[in-house]
């Protein structure tokens, strides 16, 4: 198929695969490099790269919106729900993750009106057509969501509709990759970048990786050539001891990025700290609406007061956002938890790092 | 002028419910078992073995290109008598439902039904209908059940029979069936010229019989909920083996590669409802990759992999570029993305 079949060619792939590992065998010890992005994650498991390479440790970090969303948020979310009147309208992945003591699959059964969207002016457009109703979208996401969020905020107020509103529960990766490198205990010998995330805020945001902590950097697109170009583009940096931000994925990803939508993201949001499971609260690694939009925000709107909550027993879910553990290495993992009965939100979204292992990975 | 509607009175088991089943349901299925209105049919058997099965029909949206919840009622039934080697011979057609269908639609689906019928060669011998209140469920629902005749006794097709060697063949191109449905769903729309696969298997099936290699025919199912993956699993588990599958060998069309991608589906786990997996064994498996090829809905069919002894119960992929992971079951209901 035209642009896809390019970008899995066997032949082309095998001679990769020789050059990584011989390359990887030369720098004679163990590498370890994170994905930031779900979409590596499913990537890089579906195109069996993890069995290719014995001596690179391929771990997942913290790349998946759902994923990084507090049980507190998600106990908003359910609260929410739970109000009369009230369409909630959201991506799909977010209706199985289950909260500290329930998801919104079980409040849709218990009559909440959800409905799932493609993209945030579909709900804009439920909005209109509700006009009794207030719709509010569950804004999850990364800097990738983020621009369409704000353009559908602007349309709302070129509209002028009311009934419309957001919960943001938007996340940045570079903030989170800094945490991550801050703590101790996280050993990284590099950052496979997340590729649509970068087509939008472009390579500068990484270059704190190699300039603070010398570690190299490539931003990566998301077809098994692409990753193993990448993964080589890594080891060729340790190798020569260069570090570096890269761009591998160059047909998508420009350095600038994407300034006219960064323009829309600024000009509706502004940074707040935000908690990230498993993470903590990490500074300015979120988004919430600027006062001039703040109509539009549902947490302002109503009373979405939860009590705290401490979350599931025996979840690794956090140890594993980190790197720090293999979603294998967690006691609750294809035992008590798995994709048909989550416990931690790692196991819910197809791009968690558990569902992945899970479904792919098991052996 | 305002179009017809079904109301509640047509499945009151009064006037104009019997109106209904001879105006519409006779009318289209006409055959003398069903024309003399009995509370069920009687026929001879018509072997010593007999395949006997049933499905629901329950489909959004009822339309859909390349077919409609009619063909699909016949087919998916037809189908899973025709995956154990059985000719499928009689039908029952079970309606349920909503107040305020549209008669128009109801004909457009019988129609169907009668057009998938002719082709598959079986009957509507017996029948029923109800009216539920609107809202008391989404349009309209079908069951049938359908009954074959399984005439050679060599025939032992079953989940449980895929043995070490075997190769693995699938009859066709995977995914078309979901593709199109899921273009048509609301919210969802997209424009492909994608259609339906649903087709009667026992065109493809029969000819292999005939041909004399049913006996070869170790396992066979049709990839329906859950797609291909899922059938590898059950008769791995069932069968006690493990599948190696290749992916390169596994036929999807491109418009289905790309659906997929923008949406985040994984191909192999699409439902498709005119396609079949069959285990066979080896030395066979070339003569009957060729007759299914020779048949209207086999022509692109694929041998994608063998059966091994270890390990027991799993499913290898082995990866275009050469590396390999679990294809493991559908967990849930594929959920498109965030991003």
């Amino acid at each position: 198929m035209k642009y896809l079949d390019e970008y899995r060619d066997p032949a082309m792939a095998h001679d990769l695969i020789e050059r990584i590992k011989d390359l990887s065998a030369s720098i004679n010890r163990k590498t370890r490099f994170m994905e930031v992005c779900g979409s590596h994650t499913v990537a890089i498991y579906k195109a069996g790269i993890k069995s290719l390479f014995p001596n690179l440790d391929l771990i997942s970090g913290p790349g998946c919106p759902v994923c990084v969303t507090s049980s507190r948020d998600i106990d908003q979310i359910i609260r929410l729900a739970e109000l009369p009147g009230i369409i909630v309208a959201t991506f799909g992945d977010m209706i199985r993750v289950p909260g500290t003591t329930s998801s919104l699959q079980e409040e849709i059964s218990r009559g909440a009106k959800v409905s799932v969207v493609y993209s945030p002016l579909d709900a804009l457009g439920i909005a209109r057509e509700n006009q009794a109703k207030k719709v509010v979208f569950l804004a999850v996401g990364f800097e990738t969501t983020a621009p369409t969020i704000a353009a559908t905020i602007l349309q709302a107020e070129r509209e002028g509709v009311r009934n419309f509103s957001i919960l943001s529960y938007h996340k940045l990766i570079p903030p989170a990759m800094k945490a991550l490198l801050a703590e101790d205990e996280v050993r990284i010998d590099g950052f496979l970048c997340p590729g649509h995330v970068s087509a939008i805020i472009g390579s500068t945001p990484y270059e704190f990786i190699p300039k603070e902590y010398h570690l190299p950097a490539v931003i990566a697109g998301f077809e098994p050539l692409d990753i193993l170009q990448a993964l080589f583009m890594l080891l060729m940096q340790i190798k020569g001891n260069r570090p570096a931000v890269e761009i591998q994925y160059s047909r998508v990803v420009r350095p600038e990025g994407n300034p006219g939508a960064m323009k829309k993201l600024w000009q509706v949001f502004q940074p707040a700290d935000a908690t990230w499971r498993g993470l903590g609260v990490i500074p300015e690694s979120g988004l919430v609406l600027r006062q001039e939009f703040a109509h539009y925000d549902a947490s302002r709107q109503f009373d979405l007061s939860v009590e705290e909550r401490a979350d599931p027993p025996g979840c690794q879910c956090g140890q594993v956002l980190k790197g720090l553990q293999r979603p294998t290495d967690c006691p609750l993992f294809g035992r008590v938890c798995n994709p048909q009965q989550p416990v931690g939100p790692c196991m819910v979204s197809a791009e968690g790092s558990c569902a992945a292992a899970y479904k792919y990975g098991r052996s | 002028m305002e179009e017809k509607r079904i109301l509640l009175a047509h499945g009151s088991g009064g006037r104009m419910s019997r109106e209904l089943i001879e105006r519409y349901l006779v009318r289209q299925f006409e055959n003398p078992m069903l024309s003399l209105l009995n509370d069920q049919a009687v026929f001879p058997a018509p072997a010593q073995r007999l395949a006997f099965t049933t499905d629901s029909y329950v489909i959004d949206p009822i339309f859909f290109p390349g077919g409609d919840i009619g063909r699909l009622a016949v087919c998916g039934t037809v189908n899973d008598l025709a995956m154990s080697g059985a000719v499928p011979l009689y039908l029952s057609c079970s309606l349920i439902i909503e107040e305020g269908f549209l008669f128009s639609d109801l004909e457009r689906i019988l129609c169907s039904m009668k057009e998938a019928c002719e082709e598959a060669k079986v009957q509507v011998v017996t029948g029923d209908t109800k009216v539920v209140n609107r809202g008391g469920l989404d349009k309209i629902f079908i069951n049938t059940s359908g009954v074959g005749a399984l005439a050679d006794d060599n025939l032992m097709i079953c989940g449980h029979r895929a043995q070490v060697g075997d190769k693995i063949l699938v009859s066709g191109f995977l995914g078309d069936h979901e593709i199109a449905v899921l273009s048509q769903r609301k919210n969802l729309e997209f424009i492909t010229d994608i259609r339906s696969d649903s087709a009667p298997l026992n065109l493809v099936v029969e000819p292999i019989i005939q041909q004399g290699l049913g006996q070869y025919l170790h396992a066979m199912r049709d990839p329906t909920r859950g797609g291909l993956a899922t059938v590898l699993n059950e008769i791995a588990s069932q069968s006690g083996v493990g599948l190696v599958i290749e992916e390169a060998l596994i036929p999807i069309r491109d418009e289905v590669k790309g659906a997929c991608e923008i949406m985040g589906f994984d191909p192999l786990y699409l439902a498709n409802e005119g396609k079949l997996v069959a285990f066979v064994e080896a030395k066979k498996a070339p003569e009957v990759l060729s007759v299914i090829r020779g048949t209207k809905y086999g022509q692109d069919a694929q041998i994608i992999g063998e059966v091994v002894a270890e390990p027991k119960g799993v499913v290898y992929l082995r990866t275009s570029i050469g590396g390999t992971r679990i294809l493991d079951m559908l967990a849930t209901e594929q959920l498109p993305r965030i991003c």
